[in-house]
């Protein structure tokens, strides 16, 4: 082992905890900084509002946060890695270069583009690409009409790349959350494409972290072993040219990192482990060695990478229907029949006023909503949450059903409250469709300012 | 003796599309290599009941002392699709802990270990 950087993970996703970044650059040394805003649907939302305004379409929350901590990432020259781009880079760099000019800073950041195919999707699909769904195999003509966004995961190297031209802040849109550590251990060590186990090595590293906490202690089988979680530390890789690493985290915050939480987020949204599939490299999840070093300190090593596909994921979104929520909450006496009615009522009410639903859902909170009939049901029950869905493409019918919910409070039975916040109203439904594109079809930019 | 899961493993589940995964993990190797001959696709399928539509897939970790399990269509579309409470799987890992199993007298001295 010879070099060593530290990759620290501030972010598991958009709405993750504001402080934890800044925590990060203040209680301890580190040298890149990633945080990952980008959920399979976030950036739906994001084409959504820069169609309607031409400087939004990235994550705002990033720009406040770097209003916070840009002097002192400067000072300490930490780099920050983000995908909070979103499919405005642009503009989300013209927002961070003002709040720098307005503290007298100068700073290098760079931009990634090339992942955003939502303008040339026409063009490929007259170019022979058919983008079936990865998962149901259906045509993409099922839903072209209804695209709100096409996004590529495109490939670490340009994250790297971006780096090597000195900027101190990269800003990706759609990059793969591994990529984001990834990038600064190629930056660094200056790995190639096919030292495949050492790109494994990275990719591995990134799956750990990207989901911030959840490997330092969070989302713990063993919740009550976990001291401090109110301070719990996020994590961060220390990784070393050959590809071995040590997942930890700053001395004196909370959580716990050992064997098991490192272990359980390995396994978080795992597929066929033996073949992890990323931009960059298939990662072998049975490769390699994991050892406890004590003190909140795991260590991993030989890993094992195969050749990457040649074929990028695409993440397109789009419209499909709408679909609302609402509850009540029963209690007293025979509080589950008395929501089992209740449930009963709304729907004969419905069917009565000549709706029916493509689909609808009655749920019992606090008895087998998440886990259905696995449980016995305890024989008293003090209060019951009824949670009832619909969806359906015909939004006045979504809304329809809002309008049935209150009702039975005063014409059902007894002991029903916890109707607050209004009727529930239809929600579009973003829905996600994974598909596929061949690698030479993208051509990936940095631009560093 | 008959025990739950939640006193010999660990669990993380989460969505992966339609479906969930719970990654079932064992803090000893003795007791994965029990697990692994007696935890079965069809075990886990038939525990979660009406929760999973689909079939269940079970990949094998032994680095890690682990067993993955793919459970079809146990999300109602999943993400935002999904009108269920729980539409990402995120609790499915706590479920499969509740599982009882026959657990052999020469490994009881790992329970709650």
């Amino acid at each position: 082992m010879s070099n060593v950087i530290r990759i620290a993970n501030g972010q598991g996703f958009w709405g993750d905890s504001i402080d934890a970044p800044v925590n990060l650059i203040n209680d301890g040394p580190i040298d890149y900084l990633t945080l990952d805003y980008l959920a399979e649907v976030t950036l739906s939302i994001m084409q959504r509002q820069k169609l309607k305004h031409p400087e939004a379409g990235y994550a705002r929350d990033f720009v406040d946060l770097i209003d916070r901590v840009l002097p002192d990432l400067v000072s300490k020259n930490v780099k920050v890695i983000s995908n909070a781009g979103g499919v405005n880079p642009e503009a989300c760099r013209d927002a961070l270069l003002k709040i720098a000019k307005a503290k007298g800073i100068n700073i290098k950041i760079g931009i990634i583009k090339g992942d955003n195919i939502y303008d040339e999707l026409d063009n490929f699909t007259a170019n022979g690409v058919d983008f079936k769904n990865l998962e149901s195999g259906e045509d993409f003509d099922s839903i072209k009409d209804e695209v709100y966004s096409a996004n590529v995961y495109i490939d670490s190297f340009c994250i790297a790349r971006a780096l090597d031209e000195g900027a101190q802040i990269v800003l990706a849109g759609r990059v793969s959350d591994p990529g984001l550590a990834l990038g600064p251990a190629i930056h660094e060590f200056g790995w190639k494409s096919n030292e495949i186990d050492l790109i494994a090595a990275g990719t591995l590293a990134g799956h750990i972290t990207e989901c911030g906490a959840q490997c330092t202690g969070g989302n713990y089988t063993r919740w009550n072993e976990v001291e401090d979680l109110a301070n719990i530390g996020y994590p961060i890789i220390e990784m070393y040219e050959n590809g071995e690493f040590i997942i930890t985290k700053h001395d004196g915050t909370g959580g716990l990192v050992n064997r098991q939480t490192v272990s359980e987020q390995i396994l978080y949204e795992m597929g066929d482990p033996s073949h992890y599939i990323s931009p960059d490299v298939c990662v072998d999840f049975t490769s390699f060695d994991l050892v406890d070093l004590g003190e909140n300190r795991v260590k991993l090593s030989n890993i094992k990478g195969l050749e990457a596909t040649p074929t990028y994921k695409v993440s397109i979104s789009y419209f499909a229907g709408y679909k609302a929520s609402g509850q009540l909450t029963i209690s007293g006496p025979d509080a589950l029949k008395k929501a089992e009615l209740v449930a009963a009522l709304i729907w004969k009410r419905l069917e009565n006023a000549g709706c029916i639903y493509e689909d609808k859902s009655t749920e019992f909170l606090g008895i087998s909503s998440c886990h259905g009939d696995i449980n016995s049901i305890p024989k008293q029950i003090n209060e019951v949450v009824l949670r009832l869905g619909v969806k359906d493409n015909d939004k006045d019918k979504v809304n329809r059903f809002g309008k049935e919910i209150a009702p039975v409070i005063t014409n059902g039975p007894p002991g029903v409250t916890g109707f607050a916040g209004g009727r529930p109203k239809a929600q579009e439904i973003v829905a996600y469709w994974p598909t596929l594109i061949p690698k030479n079809l993208i051509k990936t930019d940095v631009d560093v300012n | 003796m008959k025990i739950e899961l939640k006193k010999i493993a660990h669990a993380r589940s989460g969505d992966k599309g339609p479906n969930s995964n719970v990654g079932l993990l064992f803090r000893h190797p003795e007791v994965y290599n029990w697990a692994r001959k007696i935890i079965t696709s069809t075990v886990v399928k038939s525990h979660f009941g009406s929760v999973v539509k689909g079939d269940v897939r079970r990949y094998e970790m032994d680095n890690l002392w682990a067993l993955n399990f793919i459970l079809g269509d146990s999300l109602g579309g999943g993400g935002s699709e999904s009108l269920l409470n729980d539409a990402q799987g995120k609790t499915h890992g706590q479920a499969l802990l509740l599982m009882e199993v026959d657990f052999p007298e020469n490994l009881e001295v790992f329970i709650n270990e």
